[in-house]
Formats: C-alpha cells, sequence, structure tokens
C-alpha cells in the first residue's frame, strides 16, 4: 500500500460555522494504482486532495491519518508538511495555466524552485529537458515567459515541474476541466504515462468526468456530500456499481465515453444536504429510492468484495 | 485589445488624483460581482457584518459626530464666523472661546463649525459632480465599447494626466467672485477620471453577463439596461467610489483655500489655514488658529477611508476572514 | 512598440494641446472681461508694468484680430519662447523666473517622491505579512493620506521649527548668505530643504505603504503563490515573487499620482516660503502677475507630462508582459 487514509476530517471554517466538507475518508491507494476520485462539486472531492498536500486557509483539519510508504504524513502541520511536498506528495492544479509567475522566465522560476527546496538546478536539467521533450516541448520553453507560452504547453509544463522529484503520490485537480474533449484524453494519458515511466507512484486524479476516469484509472472513487460512497476497480464501478448514487450517476451518462460535462447530474431528482449541519445517518438517504428505516444510521465504508467497497446497508 | 490594457490590473482599485487620496484605497475588483443572494436575506447579512465591523462603525461614528457639529454648532452661536473682536486678540483657548480667537479678535471654533460646513458642501457638490461624470463615461464607454469607447478613453485619459490642482487655480484666479458651488463643479470636472477608469472596467465586466443579454435581447434600451440592470449590480462599489471621491474633493478644496482662491465670501478651513499662515499664526506659536482646521479635515477624511476598508470588508465576504 | 509609445506620446499631446487652450481661453473669456480689469488694476499699481502688460496682452490678444488669427498668435509667442514680462519683478521675463524656481522645485519633488514610493511599498510589504504591524502600518497610512499637505507641512515648521528650533522654517538658505559652493551655504541649503523635504514624503508615503499592502496580499493570493506553496516552497521566495509583482501595478499608481504629489509640493512650499513654483503661484496670485501664473501653470504640465512618459518607459523595461504583447504586436 503506498497511501492509507484513515478517517480523514476536514471542515471549512465559516462564520456560520464549520462546513464538514470532509467527514471521514478511508480509503487506499496501492503502488502504481491511479484512482479516478468523483463527484459533482461540493462532494468532497477536491478538499480531499488539497488536504493531502497543503490545506488553504480556510481549511481545518479536524482528524484522522495519512500514511504514505509506510511514513505518516503530517497533513495536520503544514510547517512539517513541506518536507514532504513535491518530494513525496506533489500537485497539478486545477489552475495550471496561471500556475506560472508571469514575470519570470519558465527555466529561472524553476530554477528558483528547486534551489529553494535545497536541489540543484544544474543537476537536474538533463532530466528536465528529457521529460519536457517527452511531453512534446523543446528546451526553448524555459527561456520563455507564461505569456509566451500557449494554454496546452503551460499545462504540459506544469504537469513535468510537478513530477520532476518523482514525487510517491501525485495529485491531479480537476486537471482536464478547462480543455476540449481531445485534449482532456491527450492530458490524462500523459499522466499515465507518467505513472508507467516510474515519475509518479500513484495518482488521486480528481475529476467530475466518470467517462474520462474509466479510460485511464485503475479504480474509481466516488465521494458524496463529504464522505466516500463507493470505490473499487474502474470497470467494476462502471459496469456493476454497488452504491445507488453511483449507480445513479454512471446510469445518468448516456453512454461510456461521452462527455456532456456536469449536466448529466442533473438526472439526479434533489440536491445534496447542506454540509453546514448535515443529518445523521446516510446522506444519500433523501434523494435515494432503496432508503429504508436503517438509513438513519451511518453505514460503514465497508469491502463487499476483494478491493470493492460500498458504503451502503443496501450493497 | 488596446495597448492601455495590456499590463496587469492598475492596482485593486482606483487612484483619487486629489490632494492626497491613496492610489488604492479600498476598492477591489471582485466586490460588485457578489452572488445574487435572495435580497432580503442578503441585506440583513450585510446589516450583521456592517454593524460588527470596527472599522466602518468608528468611520462612520466620527464623519456624523462632525455632520453633526457642521449642521447644528453654527445655529447655537450668537456671532458670525468673521466677526471681529469677540474676544481679546490671539487668545488661547479658554472657557469661554474654545479654540481662542485669532489676531483680529475672531472666534475661532465658530470659524471651525462654519468650516465643517463649507467642507462637508464641497465634498458632496464637488464629489456629487466627479461622481455624476465619472458613471456617465463609465458606464457609456464600458456598455457601449467600440470607437465610443476609445474616444472617451481617451478624453479619461487627457484629463487624468493634467495635474488637477494647478488647472484649478488657473480657473479660480481668473474669476471675479467664487462661491461654493461654483468651487466644487470645478473640481467636480477635473477630478473624475479615476473613477469613470474603474466604472467602466466593471461596466465591461458585467455587460458580457448573462442577465444584460437577457435584457438587450428583450429590447429595452441601453439607458434602461444599465440604471436598472448594471448600475444596481455595482452600487456596492459605486457607493464606495463616491466616497473616495468626497474624500478627494475636501482635500483639492482645502488646497485651493489654503492658496488663497476659495470662497470670497464666508469661512471655510482651508481659508483658516490660509489666513493662519498670512497673519503669521506660525511665527506668534498661535497654534490654535491652524490646529483645528487641518484636524478637522483630516479626521473627516481620514475616517471616511477607513470606513470605505470597511465597506468593502462588509460587502466583500472574501476579505471578512483576516 | 512603436504603436504604443506613439500612442501614449498621442495622449500627452493632446493634453498639452488643451492645457494651452484652456490657458488661452479663460483669461480671454471669463465673465467680467478679467483682461480689462487686469488692466485697470495694474495701471495703479506701476505705471510701467501697466505699460508692458498692456503691450503683451495687445500681441497676446491682438484685441482687434479676429479670435481664430489670436489663437495662433499665441502659439506663435509660446513657439518663441515667449511667456511674457512679471509684473511682480517688472521687467524679468516669466520665463527667467519660472527657470530660477524649478530647480527648487524639483529638489523637493524627486527625492519625495522616490523615496516615498520605495520607503512605502517597503513598510506594506512587511505589513502584509505581520499582522501587528500591518495594524500599525494600516491606520497610519490612512491617516497621512487623508492629511492635507499644508497641514503637516504647518504641524512641522510649527513643532520642529518654531517650538523646538531645530529647523529654519522660511525661505531656501539664510539669507545672512551668498550663494556659493562653501561648505555653509550647501549646510544652510539642506537645513532648509528637510521640513518641506519631510512633508511632502510623509504624506505620500501612507498612500505607497496602503497600496503595496492591498497589492501583495492580491498577489499571494493569486495562483502562481498557491503553487509554490503546494510545491513547498519556502515563504521567502514566494514572497519575494509577490512583492516583485506588485511593484508593477505601484509603478502605475505613482503616474496616477503625480498631479497629486505635485498640488503638494506647491501646498508645501507656500508653508515655508521656499521659493519654486508654488511660491511662485502664490506671488502671482498676490501680484496679480497672470503671465506668471500661466507660465507656470505651462511648467507644471509639461513636466508631468514628461514624467509620465518616463514612467510609461520604465514600464515596459521592468514588465516582460507588456514587452512581449508589443513585439508580439509589432511582428
Amino acid at each position: 500500500m503506498s497511501l492509507k487514509v484513515r478517517d480523514l476530517r476536514v471542515y471549512y471554517r465559516t462564520l456560520a460555522g464549520d462546513v464538514k466538507a470532509l467527514d471521514g475518508a478511508d480509503f487506499e491507494l496501492a503502488d502504481g494504482e491511479i484512482t479516478g476520485l468523483v463527484g459533482e462539486s461540493g462532494s468532497g472531492k477536491s478538499t480531499l486532495g488539497k488536504s493531502l498536500i497543503k490545506l488553504d486557509g480556510r481549511m481545518r483539519y479536524v482528524s484522522g491519518t495519512v500514511e504514505l510508504d509506510g511514513a505518516e504524513l503530517p497533513v495536520r502541520d503544514s510547517a512539517r508538511m513541506n518536507d514532504f511536498r513535491f518530494r513525496e506528495v506533489s500537485l497539478i492544479p486545477q489552475y495550471a495555466m496561471s500556475a506560472m509567475n508571469p514575470t519570470r522566465k519558465v527555466g529561472r522560476m524553476i530554477a528558483d524552485l528547486l534551489e529553494s527546496r535545497g536541489e540543484r538546478f544544474r543537476a537536474l536539467r538533463p532530466e528536465l529537458v528529457r521529460r519536457l521533450e517527452l511531453v512534446g516541448l523543446g528546451e526553448q520553453v524555459l527561456g520563455r515567459y507564461p505569456i509566451e507560452l500557449s494554454g496546452g504547453m503551460k499545462q504540459r509544463t506544469v504537469m513535468v515541474l510537478s513530477t520532476l522529484l518523482d514525487p510517491s503520490l501525485l495529485i491531479a485537480d480537476e486537471v482536464t476541466s478547462a480543455l476540449d474533449v481531445s485534449n482532456q484524453r491527450a492530458v490524462a494519458e500523459t499522466l499515465a504515462g507518467f505513472r508507467d515511466r516510474g515519475f509518479v507512484k500513484s495518482m488521486i486524479f480528481v475529476t467530475h468526468d466518470v467517462a474520462l476516469v474509466n479510460q485511464i484509472a485503475d479504480t474509481i472513487t466516488v465521494m458524496y456530500a463529504g464522505r466516500l460512497a463507493e470505490k473499487g476497480p474502474a470497470k467494476t464501478v462502471v459496469n456493476s456499481p454497488r452504491h445507488p448514487y453511483t449507480r445513479m450517476l454512471i446510469s445518468a451518462l448516456p453512454e461510456v465515453g461521452v462527455s456532456h460535462g456536469e449536466r448529466r447530474l442533473s438526472g439526479i431528482p434533489g440536491s445534496p444536504p447542506a454540509l453546514l449541519d448535515p443529518p445523521a445517518g446516510c446522506r444519500f438517504r433523501d434523494r435515494c429510492p432503496l432508503a429504508f428505516d436503517k438509513c438513519e444510521q451511518e453505514p460503514p465504508f465497508a469491502e463487499v468484495e476483494p478491493d470493492h467497497s460500498v458504503a451502503c446497508w443496501k450493497a | 485589445m488596446s495597448t492601455e490594457q495590456a499590463g496587469p490590473p492598475t492596482g485593486a482599485g482606483p487612484a483619487p488624483g486629489g490632494g492626497g487620496a491613496p492610489p488604492d484605497a479600498a476598492v477591489p475588483a471582485g466586490a460588485p460581482l457578489a452572488a445574487a443572494a435572495p435580497a432580503g436575506r442578503r441585506g440583513g447579512e450585510l446589516a450583521y457584518f456592517a454593524l460588527r465591523n470596527g472599522k466602518l462603525v468608528a468611520g462612520l461614528v466620527i464623519v456624523l459626530f462632525f455632520l453633526l457639529v457642521g449642521l447644528f454648532a453654527p445655529m447655537l452661536l450668537p456671532h458670525g464666523p468673521n466677526e471681529y473682536d469677540i474676544g481679546p486678540q490671539g487668545a488661547p483657548p479658554s472657557a469661554e472661546l474654545w479654540l481662542g480667537t485669532t489676531r483680529f479678535g475672531q472666534d475661532v471654533y465658530a470659524q471651525f463649525v462654519h468650516g465643517l460646513r463649507s467642507t462637508f458642501l464641497v465634498g458632496l457638490l464637488g464629489g456629487g459632480v466627479a461622481f455624476a461624470v465619472g458613471m456617465v463615461v463609465g458606464f457609456v464607454a464600458g456598455y457601449r465599447g467600440g470607437w465610443v469607447d476609445e474616444v472617451l478613453n481617451m478624453i479619461t485619459n487627457v484629463v487624468l494626466v493634467l495635474p488637477t490642482l494647478a488647472v484649478l487655480i488657473i480657473v479660480a484666479a481668473y474669476l471675479q467672485a467664487r462661491g461654493v458651488a461654483v468651487q466644487s463643479l470645478f473640481i467636480g470636472l477635473t477630478s473624475w477620471p479615476w473613477a469613470a477608469r474603474s466604472i467602466r472596467a466593471q461596466t465591461f465586466s458585467l455587460s458580457s453577463r448573462d442577465f444584460v443579454d437577457l435584457a438587450r435581447l428583450s429590447g429595452r434600451s441601453s439607458w434602461k439596461i444599465i440604471f436598472r440592470d448594471i448600475a444596481p449590480n455595482m452600487s456596492s462599489y459605486l457607493f464606495m467610489t463616491f466616497i473616495l471621491l468626497f474624500g478627494g474633493a475636501v482635500l483639492i478644496a482645502a488646497g485651493l483655500d489654503f492658496i488663497g482662491l476659495g470662497p470670497t465670501d464666508g469661512t471655510s478651513l482651508g481659508l483658516m489655514m490660509n489666513q493662519a499662515v498670512n497673519w503669521g499664526a506660525l511665527q506668534l506659536g498661535m497654534w490654535w488658529w491652524f490646529v483645528p482646521p487641518g484636524l478637522g479635515i483630516t479626521a473627516i477624511v481620514g475616517a471616511l477611508y477607513v470606513m470605505n476598508v470597511g465597506l468593502d470588508e462588509v460587502f466583500n465576504p472574501k476579505l471578512r476572514e483576516t | 512598440m512603436r504603436r504604443y509609445f506613439g500612442r501614449k506620446l498621442f495622449v500627452y499631446a493632446l493634453t498639452f494641446f488643451i492645457a494651452m487652450t484652456v490657458n488661452w481661453i479663460i483669461p480671454r473669456f471669463m465673465p467680467g472681461d478679467p483682461v480689462q480689469s487686469r488692466l485697470a488694476r495694474a495701471s495703479l499699481q506701476s505705471p510701467e508694468a501697466s505699460a508692458a502688460m498692456q503691450a503683451y496682452y495687445e500681441r497676446l490678444f491682438g484685441l482687434d484680430v479676429p479670435l481664430w488669427q489670436q489663437y495662433l498668435n499665441f502659439w506663435a509667442s509660446l513657439a518663441r519662447g515667449d511667456l511674457g514680462i512679471s509684473i511682480w519683478l517688472f521687467p524679468q521675463p516669466v520665463g527667467d523666473i519660472i527657470l530660477g524656481a524649478v530647480p527648487y522645485s524639483l529638489a523637493l519633488l524627486l527625492p519625495a517622491i522616490l523615496l516615498s514610493w520605495v520607503v512605502g511599498n517597503w513598510f506594506g510589504a512587511y505589513a502584509a505579512r505581520n499582522r501587528w504591524l500591518d495594524n500599525t502600518v494600516l491606520p497610519v497610512g490612512y491617516v497621512l493620506t487623508a492629511t492635507p499637505y499644508m497641514w503637516l507641512a504647518l504641524l512641522l515648521a510649527w513643532g520642529l521649527g518654531i517650538v523646538a528650533g531645530l529647523f529654519p522654517v522660511g525661505g531656501a538658505y539664510s539669507f545672512a548668505l551668498t550663494p556659493s559652493a562653501t561648505p555653509e551655504f550647501v549646510g544652510s541649503l539642506l537645513q532648509h530643504w528637510f521640513l518641506p523635504f519631510l512633508s511632502l514624503f510623509l504624506v505620500a508615503l501612507g498612500g505607497w505603504a496602503i497600496g503595496m499592502r492591498n497589492m501583495i496580499i492580491y498577489e499571494l493570493e493569486s495562483d502562481y503563490s498557491n503553487y509554490l506553496e503546494a510545491l513547498g516552497a519556502p515563504r521567502r521566495l514566494v514572497r519575494r515573487y509577490a512583492f516583485r509583482n506588485a511593484m508593477l501595478p505601484q509603478l502605475t499608481g505613482l503616474a496616477l499620482q503625480l498631479g497629486t504629489l505635485v498640488a503638494g509640493s506647491l501646498l508645501t512650499e507656500i508653508v515655508f516660503s521656499y521659493p519654486g513654483l508654488g511660491y511662485l503661484i502664490l506671488q502671482a496670485i498676490r501680484n496679480q502677475d497672470f503671465f506668471l501664473l500661466q507660465g507656470a501653470f505651462m511648467f507644471i504640465v509639461v513636466g508631468v507630462l514628461i514624467a509620465n512618459f518616463i514612467i510609461d518607459i520604465v514600464y515596459v523595461l521592468v514588465d516582460p508582459r507588456t514587452r512581449i504583447q508589443m513585439q508580439g504586436g509589432a511582428a
């Protein structure tokens, strides 16, 4: 197991109270596994992704442990976490187009970053250039300002930079949401290629696009209202989902491989509960056609078959 | 895209071109585009945050205090601000004459409270004229775009680089009789450009929104769209802009008055400082003659700026966290 | 590049043209025929000055030729550098008087502007990273920007000059000395220069500090800062980038504030009787010396336009984005 997450809870502080955006996540990631983390916006998938690398200012760690390659990841302590960032856990952000300092040449920025982390830019440069060429970029990218690069070039540069130190875990946070369909696939496949070449060991691919995830991910993790609903091998989750929410999510897809953006989720009647003060028990209860008395208790996220876990009493 | 817009956002906000306003007082680009939550709830929420915002409350209290003094204190005085020999000449503050007297035995307190009046009047009129011009230019340029925008932008840039006070000096020097109204008019006509610029930018981003498209498709006239659909959506921004223009107008007027180009009748805080300097208050150590007027201006304008920061935090939820 | 600067220069030329036209229109068309009333008043003060004034007005306005020709004559005399003869310091030409005052104004303005900008940016950047400093810098900054220039000048003159007796409060050097390159004279110059400089510097400082603080907070929340932090970059690096990028809008702010700063220096000079343009303007108003007033106005406008253009050039030099966009546009 490369990643072990136990009962991770991260809330958002607001003046009205805590928003329980991530309310108890338990899962594992095997060496070399790519999991697609899917869910509606507000399901907590981005919070989960962020909490594994850097909590933003309004996030508050509540409980839980994270273990990476057998060592504890100090997710609650941002200062201690710094040693792990980039080297052990890395991020490709949603905003890759604007992730680079606009007034610094790309190469200078990368050099500044590496040197500040105690790495030698000189020593890493050949590998950096090799990887840039691998994604179809030339060395001259390093002498350019971000404004001189196209959106796709910027995205690929960020992908190479984020994985340059061969992190164990890579979080790709909605990296494809700003792209058109053909580029989405290219980016996803490039990332899978990074895994195959050993640039990263395992990967959490956060997205709302089940169809895309099905093409590159080994497993699919479904989140609903701050909790994990289902995690299993991609084929199993797509072809025979066990959680009623996953079922509705999959059936709302007209056909796997065709993407309609977020709109397809509107096929599910109702809306997720407010996470400021969520109801006890199963959070999907109000929208669930199968709901019964027992759903007033919270269902455990339990294994129903090897490597396939579901949080539903009826699974 | 014209080259003027090539750079990064010009600060987070406007730069009042007046007598020393902050280059970046508190109007951030994000403020007016707040989500259109249900009006009632949003209003209640705003009031909730407004009352808990120390900056806003403190600023408002100071401004209201001076406003009330300016409104009512002159009525309670038996003599006018410029009457001679109210007390002994050049007397320091005392129980009877709170702020002492000038070298001519005029009551400094009476001058001060009357001066407050004209300060608020200049702020209101001068800021108002600048606000009106800035709104019209900004809305039209931002909404119409094209060559109208080009022309208005050019005019804005020209007035923007003109040194305001120098222009006002030239104009005022040739005026035989000067009143607060005329002074305010000229101040307003020279200090609108930054407001027009920022309103233009806001309008520009709002007019590409769906609800404006919808209004346009339904055949509503441009002016109706501007005032019914666009302006209400940036009302908090407009309000903050007006406050900054108000403060700017007060400072410019004080400068003009100090040079001796203020109203030819009546009194003002700037005029008090002008007379204090002309008649040697500095050398004679008559601090009570020149300290109160400047202090009044600083307190009012400073309170307005601080109030604006508070308003910004109330209207812009992102800033509330800190 | 050429297009960018061409556009800027066009705006500046247009501004100059409009400013000079205003300069011509106002005395001509103000209600109450100011020209005639000025002439009447001047003739009481000094007959020979009145004669010169009469002659100049006749040349300037050519009172019997058509308006368009009067306007052309006005530009023609401007082109010859003829700004008229001063009434106040009759019979010195206005141009000479102004050229004598400009160094004093520049000596106040340039150091005050540059130092307040640098120090203000520095304070603002520190304020953004330290809550205690932020709670100090912000209120002090707002009070300073709300202070009328002349009032702070008065307070300093009174407190440090009259009461404490540390600095002289009038003129540019001691009247007991004659201008020379002696240490004594230079010392006197500096002594007289310090308070007006300090006053101007302090009022301007607040605005820059607030501006920088707000800009740097904006930069620290930007995507590139977040990305660097996610990759474990130390605070130092993130701050350094944010500071550099926040300087760029502050440079634009400098251009926008020029007019205000010039106004501030005029007012400050008046308080300290410092013989720059502001002091000239005051004397011109008191002595009804309208040639001097209009000449000073022209110099101020031209100075502000030149400074604006210099800032434009500096901006292009320091911001790679503008530079690249311009190269793209030219290609």
